[in-house]
C-alpha cells in the first residue's frame, strides 16, 4: 500500500532548501541524493568523512579509499573535501549541517527515535545516529509506516533502546507525510496517492491528528 | 630528525602483548592497516581489547582476529556487516563497548590532546549513559564522556616519511589521525614511504610527533565492502 522507497526519497527531496549541507543516513535516505529538485544546490556530507559526495562511479574509477558511512563506493564532486572523523563530527555536533534524514524501526509521538538494536536478536550498533539526532535541529525520518510483521513503527513510546530523544520533527513514510508536534503527537500533513486517511489511522498506533478532512496527496 | 622506521609489520608489532589495548584506524574495510592485523593473527597473542569503528568483516580485517578469538573486548560504533562479531556478541564470548561514533572519534582525540573527559549530547536519554554524569549546557542535557587511551594505536596512511609524517588518501583517514595520538606507542604502515624533506609541510595531516614507528607496507588488498557502480549510459 502506497508509495514505495523511492518514492519516499523524492518526498523527502522537496524538503531541500538551497545552500544546505545534507546528511543522509543509509538505506532509504541514501536515494534522496537522486532525486534533488531543479535549482536547488545542496552539498552532502558523509561522516565517514567526506563533504561534497558525488554519485557512484563508474566501474573504472571504482576506489576503495572512496565511500560513504554504508562504505558504497562513491565519488567526490568539484570543491569536495576530506576530513577525519573528529572533524566530521564538529560539523554534526556543532550544528553546521542542515538536514539529516535517517531511517529508523520505531518512531514515538514524542519525537523519540529508536534505530540501532533490537534486545538479544539483533545488535548493529548506533554508528553515527545517536551523535546525528542528539544535536541535528531537523531530522527527517524516512521509513515503512509498519514493519515486516505489519505493525506500526509509529508508536506512543517506542518499545526498542532508543537512540535519542525529542529529536524527529518529521516522518515521510510509505503512507503519509507526518509532522511530530511540539506537545507530542503525528500530525497528517499528506497522504500518499490513493491511501485514505482511515488507512493512515489503522496503521499509526500513536496520537495521530487529523486537522483537516481534506488532507491532499504528496505530489511526486 | 629522530628516525621512526621499522622493517615490516612483524618488527613494528613486536612488543605488542596478550591482553593489551589496540586502537585500530579504518572505518569499515576502508583504511585499516592490512599489514599489522596480518602480524597480530600470526603472533597468536590473545585477550586483546580492541578500539575500532567497525570490526571488519567476517573474513577480512579485524574479522580475523575475531575468527581466531584473540579479541576479549571491543570498543567500537557500529558492527552491522560482520555476522560472527554479532555471534559472539549475543552469545556473550566477546565483550562488548558500543559507542556513539562522534563520542569514540572525540575520545580519541581527547587521549591525544590530553583532555580527560568532555560533555557531549549524543546519547543522552538512551541506555548508554547509564552511569554517566548529566550535566545542562545552554539548557540541554549532555553526558560525560572520557578519553580513551591504548597501549598501542596501529593507522594506515598513503604516504608517509621516516620522521613519522602522514598524508592521508580520500576517506581513508576516518579514525587515523585520531587514534595515532591516542596511542602510547604509534605504529604507523604506509604505501609509499619516502625520507623527510620530500613531503610538503603543508599538506601533511599527522605529525610525526605522535608517530614511534613506521614502515612501508605490502600486499595490499583494499577490499570493498560495498562494490556501487553507476551503469546509467
Amino acid at each position: 500500500m502506497g508509495i514505495d522507497k523511492i518514492g519516499i526519497a523524492k518526498r523527502i527531496a522537496q524538503e531541500l532548501r538551497n545552500g544546505w549541507y545534507v546528511n543522509l543516513g543509509i538505506g532509504i535516505p541514501t536515494l534522496v541524493a537522486n532525486y534533488i529538485p531543479d535549482g536547488i544546490n545542496v552539498e552532502f556530507q558523509s561522516e565517514n568523512g567526506i563533504l561534497g559526495m558525488g554519485p557512484f562511479p563508474r566501474e573504472e574509477n571504482v576506489d576503495a579509499d572512496l565511500i560513504n558511512a554504508g562504505k558504497q563506493t562513491i565519488t567526490a564532486l568539484p570543491g569536495a573535501v576530506y576530513f577525519d572523523s573528529s572533524m566530521s563530527f564538529a560539523m554534526i555536533r556543532g550544528k553546521h549541517v542542515q538536514l539529516t534524514v535517517l531511517g529508523a524501526m520505531e518512531v514515538s509521538e514524542n519525537g523519540d527515535i529508536a534505530n540501532w538494536k533490537i534486545p538479544g536478536k539483533m545488535v548493529k550498533g548506533m554508528g553515527g545516529a545517536m551523535d546525528l539526532v542528539a544535536s541535528a535541529e531537523n531530522i527527517i525520518v524516512a521509513m515503512m509506516h509498519t514493519n515486516k510483521k505489519g505493525e506500526s513503527k509509529l508508536l506512543e513510546n517506542c518499545s526498542l533502546p532508543l537512540t535519542g530523544v525529542n529529536c524527529v520533527k518529521k516522518i515521510v513514510t510509505n503512507l503519509a507525510v507526518l509532522n511530530i508536534l511540539p506537545d507530542g503527537g503525528f500530525e497528517l500533513l499528506e497522504r500518499a496517492p490513493g491511501v485514505t486517511i482511515e488507512a493512515i489511522k489503522s496503521a499509526t498506533k500513536g496520537k495521530l491528528i487529523v486537522n483537516s478532512s481534506e488532507i491532499p496527496e504528496m505530489q511526486l | 630528525m629522530i628516525e621512526k622506521k621499522v622493517l615490516n609489520a612483524a618488527d613494528g608489532c613486536k612488543d605488542i602483548f596478550s591482553g593489551a589495548t589496540i586502537m585500530l584506524g579504518g572505518f569499515g574495510l576502508c583504511g585499516i592497516p592490512e599489514n599489522c592485523i596480518q602480524a597480530l593473527v600470526e603472533m597468536k597473542i590473545n585477550g586483546l581489547t580492541c578500539i575500532s569503528n567497525n570490526a571488519g568483516v567476517d573474513d577480512f580485517g579485524l574479522g580475523y582476529l575475531l575468527q581466531n578469538k584473540q579479541i576479549k573486548k571491543m570498543i567500537s560504533s557500529y558492527v552491522g556487516e560482520n555476522e560472527e562479531f554479532e555471534r559472539q556478541m549475543l552469545s556473550g564470548e566477546l565483550e562488548v563497548d558500543l559507542i556513539p561514533q562522534g563520542s569514540l572519534a572525540e575520545r580519541c582525540r581527547a587521549a591525544g590532546a590530553g583532555i580527560p573527559a568532555f560533555f557531549t549530547p549524543a546519547g543522552f536519554g538512551t541506555e548508554i549513559s547509564k552511569g554517566k554524569e548529566v550535566r545542562n549546557f545552554n539548557g540541554k542535557p549532555h553526558i560525560l564522556e572520557t578519553a580513551l587511551n591504548a597501549d598501542f594505536a596501529i593507522v594506515k596512511a598513503w604516504k608517509g616519511d621516516t620522521a613519522g609524517n602522514l598524508i592521508y588518501k580520500g576517506t581513508a583517514r576516518n579514525f587515523n589521525p585520531l587514534m595515532a595520538m591516542a596511542g602510547k606507542i604509534t605504529i604507523a604502515e604506509v604505501e609509499e614511504l619516502v625520507s623527510p624533506g620530500e613531503l610538503d609541510p603543508n599538506q601533511i595531516h599527522t605529525p610525526g610527533i605522535f608517530i614511534q614507528r613506521i614502515f612501508k607496507g605490502s600486499n595490499y588488498e583494499k577490499r570493498i565492502e560495498q562494490r556501487t557502480v553507476n551503469e546509467n549510459k
